[in-house]
C-alpha cells in the first residue's frame, strides 16, 4: 500500500520530466547547432571589441599620456567606454539582420532541410530556435562582451592613472555599474522587445524567399512607402518605421543622448504601456505564426 | 503489423497530377522497391510518407497522420534522400552529437562502430567527405537509429559500384531485420533485384504493377527463342518483345514454363526488363486505346 503510493507520484514526476527533456532537449540542440552554423554570431562581436581594445591600447599608450592637463587626460581614457559600447552593440544588430535573412533560407537551398525533417524536431522548435538567436543569443552574447571590454579598458585606464599619478578611485566612478545596467535595459527594451517586428520580418522573408531574400526584405517597405506618397501624398509608414529605426521615443525618451549615457532617464512604466511596443509584438507574433507554417510546407528550393 | 497504409492517396501541384488515387500497404518486415520513370510519383508519395507534403485522400504510417504528427513519426521513421542532404558545413562529430541530441532512439556506440569501418575522420566537415563518405556518413547515423520503418530515395545515386553494393550490403547485414520495414526507391534496379521482398511499379501518379519477389519470379519468364520458333512464342501472347543480337527475347506472365522451354532458353527476367515491358505497355493514352 504504502509503496505503490509513493511510486504514483514518482512516476508522474519523472513523466512529467521526460515530457520536460523531449521538448528542451530538442530546443538547447537546436540553438547549439545554429552557433555550429553560424560562427559570426559571437566572432564578428568578439573581432570588434578586439580592434576596440588594440585603438584603446595605442590611446593609453601614447594620446591620452601626451595631454598635459590631467583633466582632459582623463575623459580622454574614458570616452572611449560608450565608443566600444556602441560598436559591439551595431556589430552585433548587423549579424542578427543578417542571421534572420538567412536563418530559414539556407536550409532550403543546400537542401539539407530534408536531413532536419528527418529527425524527431517539431518545426515549432526550430523556428524558436532560429528565433531565439537575434531575440534572446546575439543581446547576451553583446552584453557579455562588452563588459569583458569595458573591464579590460578600465584596468588599462587604471594602470596608466596610477602611472601618472592620478587617484584611481575616479576611474572606478559608480556610474560604471549603472552603466552596465543601463546597457541590459536597453537592450532588453530596443534591442529585443522594440525591434522584435524587424527580426520577426526578416524571419518570415527567409523561409518565404525561394532567392533574393534581402531584396523581398527590403523592397515591400519600400513599396507601401512609394504607393502611399503617390496615392494619398502622405508618409505615415515611412514615418512609423522611421520611428522605430531610431529606438523609440517611449523606451529612450531624452532625444541626443546616447542610451547607455547615465543622465538617461529610465521610463520602464512609460514603456511597457505605449501602445507601439504592444503593436510591435503582435505583429512579431503574426510573422512567426507565418514563418512557421512556411517552415511546414516548404522543402527544398 | 501494417507499417503503411494508404487508400486514395492523392497530391496535386496546380494542374499536374502527381499521385493520382494510390492504394498502399506494406506490412512489418517486407522492403519495398518502388520504381517508375522520373515524375512518376515516388518522390511525392515518400514525401507524403514522412509528412513533408499535404495530400488528400487516406494515409496512415505506424498508425499516425504523417502531416499532422511528423515530428513524433520521425522518432520511428528514418529517411535518406536522393541527394546528400547533410549540410555542408557540419562536423562528423557535431552530427554525432546533435543526432544524440535530439533523437531518443540514437545508439552512439553503434554509431561509432560503424564508422569505425569507414575512412571518415571525426573532425572533417561534411563538405570535405567524397560523395560516398557522405553517404557511408548518413547510413552510420541512420542504422544506430532504432527505427520501425527506413525511407530511402535514391540512397545510391551518384555512387560507383563498390559503394553501391556495400550500402545494400551493410542495409541486410547490420540492420534489416523482421521487425524493421524499408521502403527504397531507385534506378539502379539491377542493385536491388536481391534485396526486396516486394516490388511496385508506378506511372503517372498510379501503381502500374504490384507484386511479392516470389510472386515475380514465379509469374515472370523470360525467353531467348530461336528465330525459327517467333511466331509460335508470339501466339502464345507475351507482354513484351525485344531483339538483342537478331534474337528475339520475349517476356510473359503466367505462361507456361514447359511450353516456353521448348522454344528456346527460360530464365527469370530482371526487374529492368519488366519494367521496360511494363512500362512500354502503359507508355501513352493512344497506346493504352490501341489495345
Amino acid at each position: 500500500m504504502n509503496t505503490q503510493s509513493n511510486a504514483v507520484p514518482e512516476s508522474v514526476g519523472s513523466q512529467v520530466t521526460a515530457a520536460a527533456t523531449s521538448v528542451t532537449r530538442p530546443l538547447y540542440w537546436s540553438v547549439r547547432r545554429e552557433l555550429w552554423e553560424n560562427r559570426s554570431i559571437y566572432i564578428a562581436p568578439l573581432a570588434v571589441a578586439a580592434v576596440t581594445l588594440f585603438g584603446y591600447l595605442i590611446a593609453t599608450m601614447g594620446y591620452a599620456l601626451s595631454t598635459p592637463d590631467m583633466a582632459q587626460r582623463r575623459a580622454a581614457l574614458e570616452e572611449p567606454y560608450s565608443f566600444a559600447t556602441a560598436l559591439i552593440m551595431g556589430a552585433a544588430f548587423v549579424v542578427s539582420v543578417f542571421y534572420s535573412l538567412e536563418a530559414l533560407h539556407s536550409e532550403r537551398r543546400d537542401r539539407s532541410i530534408l536531413f532536419w525533417k528527418s529527425l524527431p524536431v517539431s518545426d515549432l522548435t526550430t523556428v524558436l530556435s532560429k528565433a531565439s538567436i537575434p531575440f534572446i543569443v546575439l543581446p547576451l552574447v553583446a552584453f557579455a562582451i562588452v563588459v569583458v571590454t569595458v573591464s579590460i579598458m578600465l584596468l588599462l585606464s587604471t594602470l596608466v592613472l596610477l602611472g601618472s599619478g592620478i587617484s584611481v578611485a575616479t576611474a572606478w566612478k559608480p556610474e560604471l555599474f549603472r552603466m552596465g545596467l543601463m546597457l541590459l535595459y536597453h537592450l532588453i527594451t530596443v534591442h529585443i522587445l522594440w525591434y522584435a517586428p524587424f527580426y520577426g520580418w526578416l524571419l518570415l522573408v527567409s523561409a518565404w524567399a525561394r532567392r533574393a531574400a534581402f531584396l523581398w526584405a527590403a523592397l515591400p517597405p519600400l513599396a507601401i512607402c512609394a504607393v502611399e506618397k503617390i496615392a494619398f501624398n502622405t508618409t505615415h509608414f515611412a514615418a512609423m518605421l522611421l520611428e522605430r529605426v531610431q529606438g523609440g521615443a517611449e523606451a529612450v525618451p531624452v532625444h541626443g543622448t546616447m542610451p547607455f549615457d547615465p543622465m538617461t532617464h529610465l521610463t520602464p512604466v512609460r514603456f511597457l504601456s505605449s501602445p507601439g511596443l504592444w503593436i510591435g509584438l503582435i505583429i512579431t507574433a503574426g510573422f512567426l505564426v507565418a514563418a512557421l507554417r512556411l517552415r511546414r510546407y516548404q522543402g527544398p528550393i | 503489423m501494417t507499417v503503411i497504409e494508404a487508400r486514395g492517396l492523392r497530391k496535386a501541384f496546380g494542374t499536374t497530377v502527381a499521385l493520382d488515387g494510390i492504394n498502399l500497404r506494406v506490412e512489418e518486415g517486407h522492403i519495398l522497391g518502388v520504381i517508375g520513370p522520373n515524375g512518376a510519383g515516388k518522390t511525392t508519395a515518400l514525401n507524403a510518407i514522412l509528412g513533408l507534403t499535404p495530400y488528400q485522400g487516406e494515409l496512415r504510417v505506424l498508425g499516425r497522420d504523417p502531416w499532422t504528427e511528423r515530428d513524433q513519426l520521425m522518432r520511428d521513421v528514418c529517411f535518406i534522400a536522393d541527394v546528400a542532404v547533410l549540410p555542408r558545413w557540419m562536423r562528423v562529430s557535431q552530427a554525432l552529437d546533435y543526432v544524440a541530441g535530439v533523437h531518443p532512439r540514437f545508439d552512439r556506440a553503434k554509431a561509432e562502430g560503424f564508422l569505425a569501418k569507414t575512412d571518415i575522420r571525426r573532425a572533417s566537415r561534411v563538405r570535405e567527405l567524397s560523395k560516398g563518405m557522405v553517404t557511408q556518413l548518413h547510413l552510420s547515423l541512420v542504422m544506430a537509429i532504432d527505427a520501425k520503418l527506413l525511407v530511402l530515395d535514391e540512397p545510391t545515386l551518384g555512387l560507383d559500384i563498390l559503394y553501391r553494393k556495400q550500402f545494400y550490403d551493410s542495409l541486410l547485414n547490420d540492420y534489416f531485420d523482421r521487425s524493421r520495414t524499408i521502403v527504397v526507391t531507385t534506378h539502379q534496379v539491377e542493385d536491388v533485384q536481391n534485396v526486396l521482398t516486394d516490388l511496385m511499379f508506378i506511372n503517372r501518379g498510379r501503381v502500374v504493377l504490384e507484386c511479392s519477389m516470389e510472386d515475380f519470379e514465379l509469374r515472370y519468364v523470360e525467353v531467348t527463342v530461336h528465330p525459327e520458333r517467333v511466331a509460335a512464342a508470339r501466339a502464345l501472347k507475351p507482354i513484351h518483345e525485344r531483339q538483342v543480337l537478331g534474337r528475339g527475347i520475349l517476356l510473359f506472365d503466367r505462361a507456361d514454363r514447359q511450353q516456353l522451354g521448348a522454344l528456346g532458353e527460360v530464365r527469370t527476367p530482371s526487374i529492368s526488363d519488366l519494367f521496360v515491358a511494363v512500362m512500354g505497355n502503359h507508355a501513352g493514352p493512344a497506346q493504352g486505346a490501341a489495345r
